[in-house]
């Protein structure tokens, strides 16, 4: 019963500094505050809500005995961490972004393909590519070459759609002015067209991001050496392990959001002129 | 009617790309075969066995498509090894995700829209969800809720919830706040309540965005539905005959049930995309 309370009492607590904070001047530090505040409550409430219910830890372990667990078995963690995440997605995930810029500068060199496969890649982008997985897994094998397959696959498309968007995004009155400083196609596209798509480019790349953890982890499941994310995951479940599992999911958080918040700092360090990036 | 030539040339493109692959990737089994038997390939026979092999790496496009043929038409509907029956279990299991996740997003929205301390506190943790792989989770919420007493289509429908409410998060925040602040100066003229100015103004302004979040969300929610049939032991669905054909081998398998699963991502976006001409142009926003 205490543990009930305590929750309640946490959230209570919680909600009323975030509306306290809310009224605020929004600074930086109010901004940054009011979600952490409200993450450390939810954590808090968890914890009093397992603890007061008595929930069985194989249903759902206590942020406790999960922070416990990741500490107590960081060398598999970091194992299946360099396995799933810096082999199979990083890897895929640069050549997968890295062959769809390309293409899209070819594709935009030429209308005719622009016209043909720009509706095919949306079709595509909104495919269930993560079915490819079991196929792919059978053409390269279990280790982390199939993983990176996968990846490619998924990232490919978004990417390319998003890329040969940006490359058209200049108007003709640009377009014009390079032809008065007598610029060619190439340095039109190197001083123009190129720095023009980079917000395009970085939405591809942020949408490829989180694609790419979700490729590599899910593909996985479909085989895999004794090391990784995904296959810890489904043979802990199967273990009734749960705490490894959501320590699993912690790392699989945190190496996302690192991602994700790496390629957001170089975007706005990149296209600094664009007015999202303002303020 | 412009771009109706250059797709086509793609989609031929395409095709001939992958009668090629089907070649190379199949004709080592095909030579392996074919010295075994001490029989003598010559260029024809080789092509003619790389497109009609029983376990091929890479099925030929006329074989995905007789199979396909074979498990919708010719067997009936209620037998286990008819890909409608496959294609409705997932297909109930994602729209019943995607309605889910459609209310949470709108109703997450519109108390974002109008609770200052909820844009604060949850708006960042909406964006933060994403950028955690959710699909390493579904064999736990699978498991989980099986042990609970929970099972069959709603623990399926939880992961597609879970995919497809973001979106529509994003989507409708964007669109209750997109009334400039003259129209929304002009409700305030008109002495409107609060309720008045969301339905008259505000819900109406986020239509556009409201549809095109809804198509992302659907296609979120077929993928969370085929990734949340993987853990329970490919029992039914198209997620489970991938998994099955993995299992076994069976490629024309597996390619039949990804050929089925996206041409129902592109019935079910295409009807969202009709839905969405429909209603706005009968709002005269088209």
């Amino acid at each position: 019963m205490g543990w009930l309370v305590f929750a309640f009492a946490v959230w209570a607590g919680g909600w009323w500094l975030n509306t306290r904070l809310a009224a605020l001047p929004p600074t930086r530090a109010v901004s940054l505050a009011i979600p952490v505040v409200f993450g450390l409550t939810l954590v808090a409430v968890w914890e009093g809500i397992v603890h007061g219910f008595e929930i069985s830890p194989v249903l759902l372990p206590a942020p406790s005995a999960i922070a416990a667990r990741f500490a107590a078995s960081t060398d598999i963690l970091w194992q299946d961490f360099v396995q799933t995440v810096i082999r199979g997605a990083l890897s895929g995930y640069a050549i997968g972004c890295g062959s769809a810029f390309l293409v899209a500068i070819l594709v935009d060199r030429y209308d005719f393909l622009r016209r043909g496969l720009l509706p095919v890649g949306n079709f595509v982008a909104a495919l269930p590519v993560i079915g490819m997985a079991p196929i792919l897994v059978m053409w390269f094998g279990f280790d982390w070459q199939s993983k990176a397959a996968v990846v490619v696959v998924m990232v490919f498309f978004p990417m390319l759609v998003n890329t040969v968007q940006g490359l058209s995004d200049t108007s003709a009155m640009q377009r014009d002015l390079m032809r008065t400083y007598g610029a060619g196609y190439w340095t039109t596209l190197l001083k123009l067209r190129l720095p023009a798509a980079m917000p395009f480019v970085f939405n591809g790349l942020k949408i490829a991001s989180t694609l790419a953890l979700i490729g590599a982890i899910v593909a996985e499941f479909f085989g895999s050496p004794i090391r990784g994310m995904g296959f810890r995951i489904s043979t802990s479940v199967g273990q009734l392990a749960l705490d490894l599992v959501w320590a699993e999911i912690v790392v699989a958080a945190i190496a996302g959001s690192a991602f994700y918040g790496s390629i957001a700092l170089l975007e706005r360090a990149v296209t600094f002129w664009h007015p999202s990036q303002r303020r | 009617m412009r771009s109706v030539v250059p797709v086509l040339t793609v989609v031929l493109g395409i095709f001939v790309l992958w009668y090629a692959a089907a070649v190379w990737l199949n004709a080592p089994w095909a030579w392996d075969k074919a010295t075994r038997s001490g029989e003598v390939l010559t260029t024809q026979t080789l092509v003619a066995d790389t497109w009609s092999q029983e376990k091929p790496k890479l099925p030929a496009p006329h074989q995905v498509g007789a199979e396909i043929w074979k498990t919708t038409v010719e067997k009936k509907i209620t037998s286990k090894r008819s890909l409608i029956y496959h294609s409705w279990v997932t297909l109930s299991a994602t729209l019943l995700g995607f309605a889910l996740g459609t209310g949470l997003g709108i109703a997450l929205a519109v108390g974002i829209v109008y609770n200052r301390t909820m844009d604060k506190s949850i708006m960042p943790w909406v964006i933060a969800s994403q950028t955690i792989p959710i699909l390493a989770i579904a064999p736990m919420i699978i498991v989980v809720l099986n042990a609970v007493g929970i099972s069959g289509l709603l623990p399926k429908a939880m992961i597609s919830m879970y995919l497809s409410f973001f979106p529509v998060v994003v989507g409708m925040v964007k669109g209750l706040r997109s009334p400039d602040a003259m129209q929304l100066d002009q409700m305030r003229t008109w002495n409107a309540s609060p309720q008045q100015t969301f339905w008259r103004l505000r819900l109406p302004s986020s239509m556009p965005y409201l549809f095109t979040s809804l198509k992302i969300a659907m296609a979120a929610s077929l993928v969370g539905a085929i990734v949340g049939e993987l853990p329970t032991g490919a029992v039914a669905g198209l997620g489970a005959r991938l998994l099955a054909g993995s299992y076994y081998g069976q490629t024309i398998q597996i390619w039949s049930a990804l050929l089925m699963a996206a041409a129902l991502a592109a019935v079910l976006v295409g009807l969202i995309g009709l839905i969405q001409r429909i209603t706005l142009r009968r709002m005269g926003m088209l």
